[in-house]
C-alpha cells in the first residue's frame, strides 16, 4: 500500500527524522493560508501516488502567499499519469547544498532489509542504479542486531566529508530503519537527504510503501490508505475480499489462485484476445462469491465475454458449478461465458452446467479458446 | 527415494483443531500420511479424529510423539511465531501453508531457522507431495501418480494443473514440492533442483515459475553448471502489469527487474526447455526424455 509524502513525512517526522515543517492542503485558500503561516517562499507538491510529479508540473515555487494559493489552484485538480491531484503539501522552500539518496527496502535476494544510499541525489534511484551502479552503497542489515552504528557512520562518510553531517545523515539511518519496523513498510526513501548553506542536514521529501500483509495487525496504518487513487473496480473487489487489478482487454477472467490466473491471462494473450482483468477467486464455491466477482468483472463495460477456469482439486467442481448456476440465476449475464472446470467430481459438474445452458468443458485451451472467439465475435 | 518426505515420514500439525487444519489433516490421514501429534495451545489432551494426540504446545508434542516434519495451519498474525516454535524444537523439516505473513516478520524468521539448521517449505505454499508415499499439505493426492517427474512451484492451484497434465500423459512424479508465492520463503528453486538431482527416483524436473524477484535466473544458472537431468519451466505472467502485486506477495515486477520475459530469456539461454503455456509440458519433456 502506498502512503502519500504528507503521511510519510508524519511518520519519519515521528521518528525524529529532521525535516522542514509544512501542512498539506485541499484548497487553493488553505494553501495560501500555510504558506502566510510559514513565511517566505515554499514549495507546493501535488500529493498524489505517482512519480514524475515534477516533470508533470506538480511541483511549483511560490515567493509570496498569494502566489502560493495561486499555483495551489491550478495543481489542485490537475490531472498527473490519470490521478487527480486532491490535496497539495506547503513546504517552505529550502536553500539546497547538496542532495543524496538515502533508503531502505526489503530486498528478497539477501532476505534482509538493505540500506541504500548514494550521493546521487534528487534523481529516480532506479536510473542512478541503471546508469552509474558504483555511485548506490548498499549495506544488508542483520534484523537480529539492526543498523549498528559503525555500519550507519560508513555510510554517513560515503555521503559525507564532514564529520558532523556523516554523523547526522547516520542518525537518520537509524531513524528510517526503526520506522521501517515501526510501521511495516517494504521500502522507505528520502530523496533527496539536502545539506543547507549552513551545513545542516534535512530530509526534503519522503516515500514510504507499506507492506500489505501488514494492514491487518496496522490498522492505524490501514486507515491512511487513500482509496481515490485506485480504481473504483479494484477498491470494491477488495472491499470484498477478491484480488482484482483491471486491465485493459475484453476477455474478463475469474480463476482460482494467482498462479493460475496469471497463466489464463498468458493464454488468452497466447490466443489473440486480451485480458479484460486479474481475478482471483480463491478456494471458495461460495455463490455469494461468485456473484460479487461477475458483477466485478461486467461492471467494466468493455469485457465482452467471460471466461471462468477452475481447478477444483478441495474444492469441488460440481459445487464451483451450482454456485454459478445460483449466481446467474440471481444475476443474469449480458455477455456470454465459457466455464472450463476440472478436477474433483468434473462430470458432475459438466452435467450441472451443459443443463442451465453454458458452454463448459475440462480443457483449459479449448476454453480459453471459446472465450476470445466469444469475445472478438461479440465485439463485432 | 523421493524428496524432503517419504513413508517414514512423522508429522506433527500445527493448529490441528481449526477450520483448515482439522480438514487438511483428515485427507492427509487418508492419503497415508503418518500424523503423529497435533498441536493447538488450550486444547492439549484432546484426541483428534480418534487417534491423533493433541498437545498444547510443539516442545510437549516433540517430546511425546517425536515428529520428524510439521506443517503449520495457523492465521497469518500467530505463523510466524509458530515457525520459530517448531524451529525451537528442532524439526528438521517446518511446512508453513499460511497466506499473508508480514514479510519483516520472515526477515527474523530465516535467521532463526539457519542458525538452527533445519528447513523451512514456503510460506504461503500448497506443501509438498511424494505421491503414493506422504502428503504434507493441501496439494490433492487423487491428482498425483507415483513416477519420475519432479515438479517444483510458486504456485497452488497452477501446479496442480501441471501435474495434471502429467498424470493424465503417464508421467508420474516422484515428488511434487510447492515453494509458495511469497518474496521471502524457506526453500528456493535450487534447494529442490538440488534435491532432485540427487534423488535416484527423478529423471526430469518441470519448474513452475512466475514474475517476481531472481530465483529463477539463478535457478537458471544452476541448471546450467550443475544439473544433468533435463529441466523444463514455465513462467505465468507474461501479462501482467509492472509494479502490481499479482495476488502472490511475490509476485510483483519492480522497475524492470523480475518480468515474465527476462526469466524465460534466461531460462533458454541456460538449456532449459520453455514452456509457453500449461499444455507444452508433456510435449517438452516428450522432447527431452
Amino acid at each position: 500500500m502506498n502512503l502519500h509524502e504528507y503521511q510519510a513525512r508524519d511518520i519519519l517526522r515521528r521518528h525524529g527524522i529532521p525535516m522542514p515543517d509544512g501542512a498539506v492542503a485541499s484548497t487553493a485558500a488553505e494553501a495560501q493560508a500555510i504558506a502566510a503561516r510559514l513565511g517566505g517562499a515554499v514549495v507546493v507538491k501535488a500529493q498524489v501516488h505517482a512519480g514524475g510529479r515534477g516533470k508533470a508540473g506538480g511541483v511549483k515555487l511560490a515567493k509570496t502567499a498569494a502566489e502560493a494559493g495561486q499555483v495551489a489552484g491550478k495543481i489542485l485538480g490537475m490531472q498527473i499519469k490519470g490521478l487527480t491531484v486532491e490535496k497539495v503539501l506547503v513546504v517552505p522552500a529550502a536553500d539546497i547544498a547538496s542532495e543524496s539518496y538515502v533508503g531502505c527496502i526489503v530486498d528478497r535476494a539477501s532476505q534482509r532489509p538493505v540500506l541504500m544510499v548514494s550521493a546521487a541525489g534528487g534523481i529516480d534511484i532506479e536510473e542512478v542504479a541503471a546508469k552509474t551502479p558504483e555511485k548506490i552503497h548498499r549495506l544488508p542489515v542483520d534484523p537480529r542486531f539492526g543498523l549498528l552504528p559503525h555500519q550507519a557512520l560508513r555510510l554517513g562518510f560515503a555521503l559525507y566529508r564532514d564529520g558532523a553531517q556523516a554523523r547526522a545523515a547516520a542518525d537518520i539511518m537509524q531513524k528510517l530503519y526503526a520506522a521501517v519496523y515501526a510501521v511495516g513498510a517494504s521500502l522507505a526513501e528520502v530523496n533527496p537527504l539536502v545539506t543547507t548553506p549552513d551545513g545542516t542536514v534535512l530530509a526534503l521529501d519522503a516515500k514510504i510503501v507499506v507492506d500489505d500483509n501488514e494492514l491487518d495487525r496496522r490498522p492505524e496504518i490501514a486507515a491512511l490508505r487513500d482509496a481515490s487513487s485506485e480504481a473504483p473496480s479494484e477498491v470494491r473487489a477488495r472491499e470484498a475480499g477478491l484480488t482484482f487489478i483491471k486491465l485493459d482487454g475484453s476477455v474478463g477472467c475469474c480463476v482460482n489462485g494467482a498462479g493460475l490466473a496469471m497463466a489464463t491471462m498468458d493464454l488468452v494473450k497466447y490466443y489473440g484476445g486480451e485480458p479484460a482483468n486479474f481475478l482471483d477467486i480463491g478456494g471458495s464455491s461460495n455463490p455469494q462469491k461468485v456473484v460479487n466477482a461477475l458483477t466485478i468483472i461486467t461492471g467494466d463495460p468493455s469485457v465482452k465475454a467471460i471466461l471462468f477456469n477452475i481447478f477444483g482439486g478441495i474444492t469441488r467442481c460440481d459445487d464451483v458449478a451450482n454456485g454459478i448456476v445460483q449466481a446467474t440465476r440471481a444475476f443474469p449475464l449480458k455477455v456470454p461465458m465459457v466455464i472450463r472446470l476440472t478436477g474433483t467430481n468434473e462430470k458432475e459438474a459438466m452435467a450441472i452446467l451443459t443443463a442451465a445452458g453454458f458452454t463448459a468443458g475440462t480443457d483449459m485451451d479449448d476454453a480459453v479458446k471459446a472465450a476470445v472467439a466469444q469475445a472478438q465475435g461479440h465485439a463485432a | 527415494m523421493s524428496v524432503f518426505i517419504d513413508a517414514q515420514t512423522r508429522l506433527l500439525v500445527q493448529g490441528i483443531t481449526g477450520r483448515d487444519g482439522s480438514f487438511h489433516a483428515k485427507h492427509m490421514i487418508a492419503y497415508g500420511t503418518k500424523i503423529v501429534a497435533g498441536v493447538t495451545p488450550g486444547k492439549g489432551g484432546q484426541t483428534f479424529d480418534g487417534t491423533v494426540p493433541v498437545f498444547n504446545t510443539v516442545a510437549d508434542a516433540v517430546t511425546a510423539a517425536r515428529p520428524t516434519a510439521t506443517v503449520i495451519y495457523v492465521p497469518a498474525a500467530l505463523a510466524a511465531s509458530a515457525i520459530f516454535e517448531a524451529a525451537d524444537a528442532d524439526i528438521p523439516l517446518i511446512v508453513c501453508i499460511t497466506e499473508g505473513i508480514p514479510v519483516l516478520d520472515m526477515t527474523k524468521v530465516m535467521p532463526y531457522v539457519r542458525e538452527k539448521g533445519v528447513r523451512l517449505v514456503g510460506p504461503n505454499c500448497p506443501g509438498l507431495i511424494s505421491p503414493g508415499k506422504s502428503k504434507v499439505g493441501i496439494i490433492p493426492g487423487n491428482i498425483c501418480t507415483p513416477g519420475a517427474i519432479g515438479v517444483v512451484s510458486r504456485s497452488g492451484t497452477l501446479t496442480y494443473e501441471i501435474i495434471h497434465q502429467l498424470t493424465g500423459r503417464g508421467f508420474g512424479q516422484s515428488s511434487c514440492v510447492g515453494i509458495g508465492g511469497d518474496p521471502i520463503i524457506g526453500t528456493n528453486f535450487i534447494d529442490c533442483l538440488a534435491a532432485f538431482e540427487k534423488d535416484a527416483e527423478t529423471r526430469a524436473v518441470v519448474m513452475i515459475g512466475e514474475i517476481g524477484g531472481t530465483d529463477e535466473q539463478q535457478a537458471a544458472e544452476f541448471v546450467k553448471t550443475k544439473m544433468t537431468k533435463p529441466v523444463v519451466g514455465f513462467i505465468a505472467g507474461q501479462t501482467a502489469p509492472p509494479g502490481r502485486r499479482m495476488g502472490h506477495a511475490g509476485a510483483i515486477i519492480s522497475g524492470s527487474s523480475g518480468t515474465a520475459a527476462e526469466k524465460m530469456q534466461t531460462f533458454a539461454a541456460c538449456g532449459i526447455s520453455v514452456m509457453k503455456r500449461p499444455a507444452d509440458v508433456v510435449p517438452l519433456l516428450q522432447e527431452r526424455l
